[in-house]
């Protein structure tokens, strides 16, 4: 059967693995043309280091870089965080392709909507 | 004073330590949102000068460009800042896009490239920064990736935004979408083509990053 590969990634095996790590399995396995959808997003300064990655590998009629949506990041505002002064920011939802592969058609607060094609 | 001088005690070093540091402001934004008009706009009001050349081709901004010490007045109250117009963030760059705007494909693939670099760019500069002016094209979805991830690092950073609708002069702009879309930062609606609201953005910025 052809098609395209859809990988969903736990949130257990993101928090074992270090920034760069998560940044590398995203891009190596969007080069190969696999949709991500990762469970737990990713923080702003992984986002970051996605978006300097995705910069450096974009090649003419190549790769022209990455979709990525997530959905806005949550406040987690209880009483202890805010005590000790924890980062209060939940990543949420995220999915990732092939710029060329995946398009997003509408996006919301709790709706993400994408067309995927075939390379 | 007297008796100061006659010591010859200099406290130039002393008034450096508890000097207020100048605020460093970044204008970020997805390409076309109006960066650079809006840097424009700022800066012909209060100094008289330009930032630099807009132009309805993405990416148009490729370096950032900054002018340090702004000063903005409003109301007697004044900010000094050091504004720092960055190039558009984006997580994909196709050169076939250029080549839509008439460029020949040399010339599109040295503006991809280019633009890639701007990017990285403009993303190593918000570690820089002390606040930040996000500008949204009103007439466009706000909930882009580009305006999540800096609304992301702002918060993370625990660093003042302020966000700028812009293009309201254009029928279908929204900046009420926006504004449910982030509910928790302050937006001023503007045109900075036109220079509505401008006065608002003013005032915003003076309180925001004074």
């Amino acid at each position: 059967m052809k098609g395209i590969q859809l990988d969903l990634i736990s949130e257990d095996k993101l928090d074992g693995m270090t920034s760069m790590e998560k940044v590398r399995l995203i891009l190596d396995e969007v080069r190969n043309g696999k949709i991500l959808v990762l469970e737990k997003g990713l923080t702003p300064s992984e986002q970051n280091k996605l978006i300097e990655l995705t910069m450096t590998e974009i090649a003419p009629d190549d790769f022209s870089g990455i979709e990525i949506e997530s959905y806005p990041v949550k406040h987690n505002d209880n009483f202890l965080n805010k005590l000790f002064g924890k980062n209060t920011l939940k990543t949420r939802l995220t999915v990732i392709g092939p710029a060329a592969q995946l398009k997003t058609i509408k996006k919301d607060r709790d709706l993400i909507s994408a067309l995927v094609s075939t390379p | 004073m007297g008796i100061i001088k006659r010591l010859g005690l200099n406290f130039t070093w002393l008034k450096r330590i508890f000097k207020k540091k100048r605020a460093r402001i970044g204008i970020y934004g997805p390409p076309n949102a109006g960066k650079t008009t809006l840097a424009n706009r700022i800066l012909r009001d209060w100094t008289g000068d330009a930032m630099g050349s807009v132009s309805n081709v993405p990416h148009e901004t490729r370096r950032a460009r900054r002018r340090e010490g702004v000063t903005i007045n409003y109301n007697g109250s004044a900010v000094t800042l050091d504004i720092i117009d960055t190039p558009g963030l984006a997580t994909k760059i196709d050169f076939h896009d250029f080549m839509a705007f008439g460029m020949n494909e040399e010339e599109s693939k040295r503006r991809a490239k280019e633009a890639t670099e701007g990017v990285i760019e403009a993303v190593k500069w918000l570690d820089e920064l002390d606040g930040v002016i996000l500008v949204m094209d009103a007439t466009e979805d706000p909930y882009t990736q580009v305006n999540v991830t800096v609304i992301g690092n702002m918060e993370a950073r625990k660093l003042p935004l302020l966000i700028a609708a812009n293009k309201i002069d254009l029928p279908n702009s929204s900046p009420a979408r926006i504004h449910s879309a982030f509910p928790q930062h302050p937006l001023v609606p503007i045109s900075a083509l036109e220079g509505q609201n401008i006065d608002l953005l003013y005032r915003e910025i003076a309180e925001h990053f004074g």
